[in-house]
């Protein structure tokens, strides 16, 4: 649905007489299937919002190729935009509208004649539930609930992707949720759905696959699962009764176990592919013997280790 | 056709947006209302050695058409720090994503700006007929086409150069420093007969002097003198030519 190779954008800046030229995006190659949430993850600055408008048609890149939707980005970006839908991060709607008439606008802006735009405002106002606020202007909202408008604004035209830029931004927990169910329920109707983030847990909940973008280039791609178990897997705990020597010398030797740490005399760290399997193997391998089991946790490893990994750094520092 | 469907399509928004805060209208009053009270009374005497008859009716038929160039020229030149706004809310890049026209989305705009100096014109003017002022119709709707054109033209300028320069803070003191010495060298304030040589023959370089003068002589009642035409053509070129640029400038790649 999305096809991209070596798409390339440098801003200039100058300062004090000397143009500096900063490459924002350098050589970006991503593909995104029909029907995905696609999280596009990486610290500010990284280049992901740059991508992002250079795929919505917003700024024109400097070299390489894109697809979207079967339209070609650099010879007909106007063929793009009548396919895509776009909401950015500050949303973009007038205080003193209400949401019917921002809802009708869009649509007239796609190009529907005003009974269509009435009828899709009204689906719109059905489907994303914001029919209790409707008609009040739209300063009168909270965040959660401009934040429902912006998307319903993005999709009034039924596109086949949808970008969103930082969709859950600045919002409160509960909020965040319904942003998601929202973006779940137009994958459930065939959207694709092409999202950047620097929130680590929204990618990891909400995304399907992801891409992790650090200063210009994509460092990694795949589901959050494959991308976590790339860096180490899951972590278990295992507590037992002073005898961990013992029980470290039961495991050594098993298949799932990729490393194995000691931690103290009643404690051992072990580094599997995935925890819920690890679990059985572990009880079965100290079956038997006369090693008391006190407790078993997983700890996931999380996007952040993955982000560590490719780039030395954490995201959260960034 | 598209280019006019969009273009309605955005000013019609523009204009709920006006009806919906209406207070900007008296706002931009405040200041012409000023010069309508407390300078053009001034004038009576000030013109006497211009051959004008020493009444307040002839020193508001030369003051009101300055004022309606000065007021189309500074109200328009201002009307960038919307666009501004509109750009940092993300408003535009809204629009821009959708197949909207993208010249309709800088008239539709430019239009909205230009029927706001409109209303406060026909207010200005309104105002000044029970202080004397008399008008035939005819020659006022001309001359309103002629402020009309003036408007879009200061209006779509004043677009470009925020286009290009991005800052609220540095419109203002470009403005200023740009609109004075072209304002007093249109001879809004006083007629440039009464300036010295050099400063009418600076003048005659300066369109907006041109379009001084076709206002006053339709206000005057003369729609035949030469003055009217020349104004006009004027200014409908310069209009074009500012349309054209801040055109190219809005729809090339906005970061």
């Amino acid at each position: 649905m999305i096809e991209t190779s070596g798409l390339r954008k440098s801003f200039r800046t100058r300062s004090r007489r000397r143009t500096i030229t900063v490459d924002a995006v350098r050589g970006v190659d991503l593909t995104v299937g029909q029907g995905e949430i696609f999280g596009f993850l990486g610290p500010n600055g990284a280049g992901k919002t740059t991508t992002q408008r250079m795929l919505a048609t917003l700024i024109v890149p400097d070299g390489g190729q894109a697809v979207i939707a079967g339209a070609d980005l650099r010879t007909s970006p106007g063929e793009v935009r009548r396919r895509i839908g776009y909401v950015a991060q500050g949303g973009g709607t007038w205080d003193d509208v209400s949401a019917h008439e921002e809802l009708v606008m869009q649509a007239r802006m796609h190009g529907f004649s005003k009974a269509e735009a009435l009828a899709r405002a009204a689906t719109a106002i059905a489907g994303f539930q914001i029919g209790d606020y409707a008609d009040r202007l739209c300063k009168t909202y909270s965040g959660g609930q401009r934040r429902r408008l912006d998307i319903a604004l993005g999709v009034i035209h039924s596109p086949r992707v949808l970008f969103l830029d930082e969709p859950t931004a600045g919002l409160d927990p509960a909020s965040r949720v319904q942003v998601w169910d929202e973006v779940r329920r137009l994958r459930a109707a065939g959207m694709t759905i092409f999202v950047t983030t620097h929130y680590l847990d929204e990618a990891d909940a909400l995304c399907d696959r992801v891409a992790i973008i650090d200063q210009g280039t994509v460092v990694a791609e795949g589901t959050p699962d494959e991308l976590k178990r790339e860096v180490s897997g899951d972590v278990v705990v295992v507590g037992v009764n002073g005898t961990a020597p013992r029980a470290a010398e039961l495991l050594t030797g098993q298949s799932f176990v990729r490393r194995l740490e000691i931690r103290d005399e009643s404690g051992l760290r072990l580094h599997v592919d995935a925890g819920s399997t690890a679990i059985p193997q572990i009880l079965r391998a100290l079956d038997g013997s006369d090693i008391e089991l006190l407790a078993v946790e997983v700890s996931r490893s999380t996007l952040d280790d993955v982000f560590l990994k490719k780039t030395g750094r954490s995201l959260q520092e960034t | 056709m598209k280019l006019l469907r969009d273009t309605w399509l955005v000013f019609q928004r523009q204009m709920t947006l006006v009806v919906r805060t209406p207070i900007w209208i008296p706002i931009g009053l405040a200041q012409p209302v000023v010069y309508l009270l407390l300078f053009a009374p001034m004038l009576r005497r000030a013109l006497l050695p211009t051959g004008g008859s020493d009444t307040y009716a002839h020193a508001y038929l030369i003051y009101v058409p300055g004022l309606l160039v000065a007021m189309a020229c500074l109200g328009g030149l201002w009307t960038g720090l919307g666009l501004l706004a509109e750009l940092r809310a993300g408003i535009i890049e809204r629009a821009r994503v959708t197949p909207v026209s993208r010249g309709a989305l800088l008239l539709g705009r430019a239009l909205r700006e230009v029927a706001n100096l409109i209303i406060q014109g026909l207010i200005i003017t309104i105002l000044a007929i029970p202080l004397g002022l008399s008008l035939h119709l005819g020659d006022v709707l001309l001359a309103y086409l002629l402020f009309a054109l003036l408007a879009l033209m200061a209006t779509v300028l004043s677009y470009g150069i925020c286009l290009q320069i991005r800052s609220e803070a540095a419109l203002g003191p470009l403005i200023n420093t740009v609109s004075q010495p072209v304002m007093l060298l249109s001879g809004v304030l006083l007629p440039l007969t009464l300036a010295p040589l050099w400063i009418r023959q600076v003048a005659d370089w300066n369109p907006f002097y041109w379009a001084t003068l076709g206002m006053r002589a339709l206000f005057a009642g003369h729609p035949g003198d030469p003055h009217v035409w020349q104004g006009l053509l004027i200014v409908l070129g310069l209009a074009a030519l500012a349309t054209a640029w801040s055109a190219r400038l809005f729809s090339r790649s906005l970061r």
